[in-house]
C-alpha cells in the first residue's frame, strides 16, 4: 500500500466539544491506514500537548484520581507517537509558537515542536492533502 | 501548490487576537511563500463591506489599545497580492451588494465559483 502524508490543521482546545475527540479519532483512524501525518495544532489546540495536564478523581463519580482515569489530550498525543512507531510510519506536530505563548502552554510533552505557519505550509505542500478544521 | 482559504466563521477571535485568525494565517503563510487565494463565506462576508477597525473592549480599568482593524487586514492581503472573493448570493441575502465591498475584493457567482474551485490543489474551509 502507497504510504500518503496527511496534514491536519486544528484549532480547538483539549477538552470544550466534540471536534476535538473526533480529530483524534481521525488521526487514529489514518495511522490505522498506514498514512504519515503531520499536525499543525493551531490556538486552542496549541494546549492539547501541555505537559502539566493534570488527571484529577471525581468525587461525583466515586472514583479517585486512579480509578478515574481521566482523559488527557496529551496522553492521547504520546498514544498516537507510539503507535506510529509501532507501525513505522511518521507522526509530527507542531504548536503554533505565538499561541503556545497567549496561553503560557509552552511546556509540551516531547515530540511536539514549536513552530509558526510557515510549517503548516511546509507540511501541506509535502503532502497528499490537509484537512483543516476551525473552531465553531 | 496553490490553496483556497474558506473564511466562513466570521470575528471569531477579533476580541483576543486584535484580527481574524485565518486572515492572519494567510497573511504569514504568504510571507513564507504560500500561494494561497481567499473566499469570504457566510456572515464573513460582511469583512469584504466592512470600513473601520472594531471598537476598543473596555473590561474595568483594562483598555484595549489596539482592537482588529479588517479593513486593513483586506489591504494587506490584496497588497500580497492574495485575491478576495465573495460570492454574490451570500451578499444578496444579507442585504449587501457589490456596490459596498472594499476596493479589490471581487464578487463571483456559483458558476465561477466552480472555476474557482477547480483552479486549487487544496481547498481548507475554516
Amino acid at each position: 500500500m502507497e504510504t500518503k502524508k496527511l496534514t491536519f490543521a486544528f484549532m480547538d482546545p483539549p477538552f470544550e466539544n466534540e471536534r476535538t475527540i473526533t480529530f483524534f479519532r481521525i488521526l487514529d483512524a489514518a495511522l490505522d491506514q498506514g498514512a504519515d501525518i503531520q499536525v499543525f495544532a493551531y490556538e486552542g489546540a496549541a494546549a492539547l500537548a501541555f505537559s502539566l495536564q493534570k488527571a484529577h478523581g471525581n468525587s461525583v463519580h466515586h472514583r479517585d484520581e486512579v480509578q478515574e482515569a481521566h482523559p488527557l489530550t496529551k496522553d492521547w498525543i504520546a498514544a498516537l507517537q507510539n503507535k506510529a512507531k509501532q507501525l513505522g510510519v511518521n507522526l509530527e506536530w507542531v504548536n503554533c509558537g505565538l499561541c503556545v505563548d497567549e496561553r503560557g502552554v509552552n511546556a509540551s510533552i516531547p515530540g511536539c515542536k514549536r513552530g509558526s505557519p510557515a510549517d503548516l505550509w511546509r507540511y501541506a505542500s509535502e503532502s497528499f492533502n490537509t484537512l483543516v478544521i476551525g473552531t465553531r | 501548490m496553490k490553496i483556497l482559504q474558506i473564511v466562513e466563521q466570521a470575528f471569531r477571535t477579533l476580541v483576543e487576537e486584535q484580527d481574524d485568525t485565518i486572515l492572519w494565517l494567510t497573511q504569514s503563510m504568504a510571507g513564507a511563500g504560500a500561494d494561497a487565494e481567499v473566499l469570504l463565506s457566510g456572515n464573513a462576508v460582511y469583512y469584504a463591506t466592512m470600513k473601520q477597525r472594531q471598537p476598543a473592549v473596555r473590561i474595568s480599568d483594562w483598555i484595549q489599545q489596539e482592537p482588529a482593524d479588517i479593513p486593513q487586514d483586506i489591504n494587506r492581503l490584496l497588497n500580497q497580492g492574495i485575491p478576495i472573493y465573495v460570492l454574490n448570493d451570500e451578499l444578496a441575502e444579507r442585504g449587501l451588494d457589490e456596490s459596498m465591498l472594499h476596493d479589490g475584493i471581487k464578487a463571483i457567482d456559483k458558476q465561477q465559483l466552480v472555476s474557482l474551485y477547480n483552479r486549487m490543489d487544496q481547498i481548507w474551509q475554516w
